[in-house]
């Protein structure tokens, strides 16, 4: 099976079409139903991805004046990066730590550290919601801010420290030497190397922390705490009524900037997976 | 390797080093403490309690932890919707996962190439990963509705599907002006498991991804000129040093896939009924809480674990003997 230079890129371009058409169809779709009139949506015969009338943003009126959507989407923010900072400040001295400091225990911890990601939110939800209520959280976001690190630490500690230990320890060594000390290498040093890693964390536990569902429903029921999966998944269905646009457009106006930023970060995003495969 | 071998003749250096390396014990404890401490109160401790949970009798009712049985599992091992559950869980993971790795590879591999409007391909590609699920799988629902499917719009205007009020005329597929992708078992557990694999084919693509440009362009250049096909040259080249990297992401996609129960949840509830679609995160959700039976909700749980911890070890055996290679 040999293909020439022109068919191989005609075949590249198929591919490529192909999987935009199955991840970025129901985009399309979301965009077009946030301007469409409800008279438009509502008959089956009607071309589903153009506007058989006028377009309207009664749709995104409602989104913004009649629901918390704002309110959600800074609360997704304000959990997001507090999640994103208690990650961090955790993991990275952590990881640090398995990877170069504790020997023969660093390997079997750092697998335990991998363990702990395995047991899920949905075995946890039950007693969590226990302790949520003991410690006085219900119904705050703080309580989001506290246990959604359960399962952004173990998981962002064993990346980074796979992603330490491909870094070679005589970096760190010759640094010493030339008299640093410890937490001084690590800080010039280390920290500087591991920048790729720490970055592929911080989209980890963002991601981790905005798909999360299971713990958002059950710690959040006043509407003005919620954030955006589980705001506008119970604030717009009422009952057997979806407010199918307003859905839409709440999904996108999220879905939009996140994937810009995504992918301004995606090169070195990769670098953070595959530094140690390159460089070692 | 260079640092010891400086200090051997003078004393006071000596102490330093004795110094430092105590230092180095202290500070690899407080170093890893922080998150120790902190993983060990939020998910040992209650950990633990689901454990316990899951082997007594404990309920929403009646939340005291006073009695220890097996009861609660041999209940929940003959409850013909846990059966159901637990084979539907493998289902939706293998199948899943299988055409997961094949697309997720066939992607990485053509978004590495150089094209015009790379760019904007990534983003719409990445979209999937940038919408908090719930909010993505409400689209799908959409997309699956018994009436107003856009997909079924499609299907009818190809002639797969019966026009709406036109006399006469039969569909291909099937004589009806609607899929009812959510009505059948099998189509519900197809149109599940279409949406589980978008949303975590952009992820698995981006770790693929990241194997691939880990491959020196030396070594395809250097398969190139020998000639060799597109198929030998996957197989030979590139799968044995993507191995490591593509067993990451089949490790993280079957653990995502077989804890979660989003997807099912928010498009079918477990459904079409008895329990076409429900997997054991959903069934043990649908106990535990909405029926506030927590001991036969934890105890479904439980069957995951030794699940999980098989493909773990598994794994962790696999990638370090390529690490070691």
């Amino acid at each position: 099976m040999r293909l020439g230079r022109i068919g191989k890129a005609t075949f590249n371009y198929a591919v490529i079409v192909f999987f935009v058409i199955f991840t970025a169809f129901p985009f399309y779709w979301m965009l077009i139903a946030t301007f469409k009139n409800s008279s438009d949506l509502y008959r089956p015969a009607n071309n589903p991805f153009i506007f058989n009338q006028p377009a309207t943003t009664e749709n995104l009126r409602l989104l913004f004046n009649q629901t918390n959507y704002g309110n959600f989407v800074l609360n997704t923010l304000v959990v997001g990066v507090a999640v994103v900072i208690i990650t961090v400040v955790l993991a990275v001295p952590a990881a640090y730590s398995l990877a170069r400091l504790a020997g023969r225990w660093g390997e079997q911890l750092g697998i335990g550290m991998f363990m702990v990601y395995l047991i899920p939110p949905t075995l946890l939800f039950i007693p969590m919601s226990r302790v949520v209520t003991i410690l006085g959280l219900r119904d705050s976001i703080l309580s989001q801010i506290i246990i959604y690190p359960t399962f952004t630490v173990p998981f962002c500690t064993w990346l980074l420290m796979g992603f330490m230990k491909s870094i070679p320890s005589d970096v760190e060594e010759q640094a010493m030497v030339d008299g640093y000390s410890r937490l001084g290498a690590i800080w010039r040093v280390m920290f500087p190397l591991a920048m790729p890693g720490i970055l592929t964390i911080i989209v980890f536990a963002f991601t981790l922390t905005m798909h999360e569902f299971i713990y958002a429903l059950a710690f959040v029921t006043a509407s003005e705490h919620k954030v955006i999966s589980t705001g506008v998944t119970t604030e717009l269905i009422r009952g057997d009524v979806f407010f199918w646009q307003s859905i839409m457009a709440a999904g996108i106006i999220v879905a939009v900037p996140v994937a810009i930023v995504y992918n301004l970060f995606l090169d070195r995003f990769i670098a953070g997976f595959t530094l140690g495969a390159v460089k070692g | 390797m260079s640092a010891p071998t400086v200090a051997q003749s003078q004393p006071v250096e000596e102490t330093r080093q004795e110094n430092w390396k105590d230092n180095e014990r202290v500070l690899g404890v407080a170093m890893l403490l922080p998150a120790g401490i902190y993983v060990i109160l939020l998910v040992g401790l209650p950990f633990l309690m689901a454990v316990l949970f899951a082997f007594s009798d404990v309920t929403i009712g009646d939340p005291a932890l006073d009695t220890l049985t097996l009861d609660t599992f041999r209940r929940v091992l003959a409850d013909p919707n846990f059966q159901r559950a637990l084979v539907n869980s493998f289902i939706f993971t293998i199948i899943s996962q299988a055409i997961m790795v094949v697309l997720a590879n066939i992607l990485a591999a053509a978004l590495t190439r150089n094209f015009p409007g790379k760019w904007l391909v990534r983003f719409l590609i990445l979209l999937p990963w940038a919408t908090p699920i719930a909010i993505g799988t409400i689209g799908w629902l959409w997309m699956f509705d018994s009436v107003y499917s856009p997909i079924d719009w499609i299907f009818r205007n190809l002639g797969l599907l019966k026009q709406i009020g036109v006399g006469g005329q039969v569909g291909i597929l099937k004589n009806a002006t609607n899929m009812y992708w959510l009505g059948e078992p099998g189509l519900a557990m197809f149109s599940v498991i279409l949406v589980q694999i978008w949303r975590m084919l952009p992820m698995s693509t981006v770790i693929i991804m990241a194997g691939l440009t880990s491959i020196s362009p030396d070594i395809r250049d250097a398969v190139q000129v020998d000639g060799v096909g597109w198929w030998r040259e996957w197989r030979e080249v590139t799968l044995p040093l993507l191995r490591p990297i593509l067993l990451v992401a089949l490790l993280f996609g079957i653990i995502f896939t077989f804890t979660d129960m989003t997807v099912v949840y928010v498009l079918t509830r477990g459904g079409p009924p008895p329990n076409a679609t429900q997997v054991l995160a959903s069934w043990a959700y649908i106990k535990g809480i909405q029926s506030g039976n927590l001991s036969e909700g934890a105890a479904t749980v439980m069957f995951m674990l030794p699940v999980l911890l098989g493909v773990a070890l598994v794994m962790l055996r696999i990638a370090r003997r390529t690490e070691v290679r």
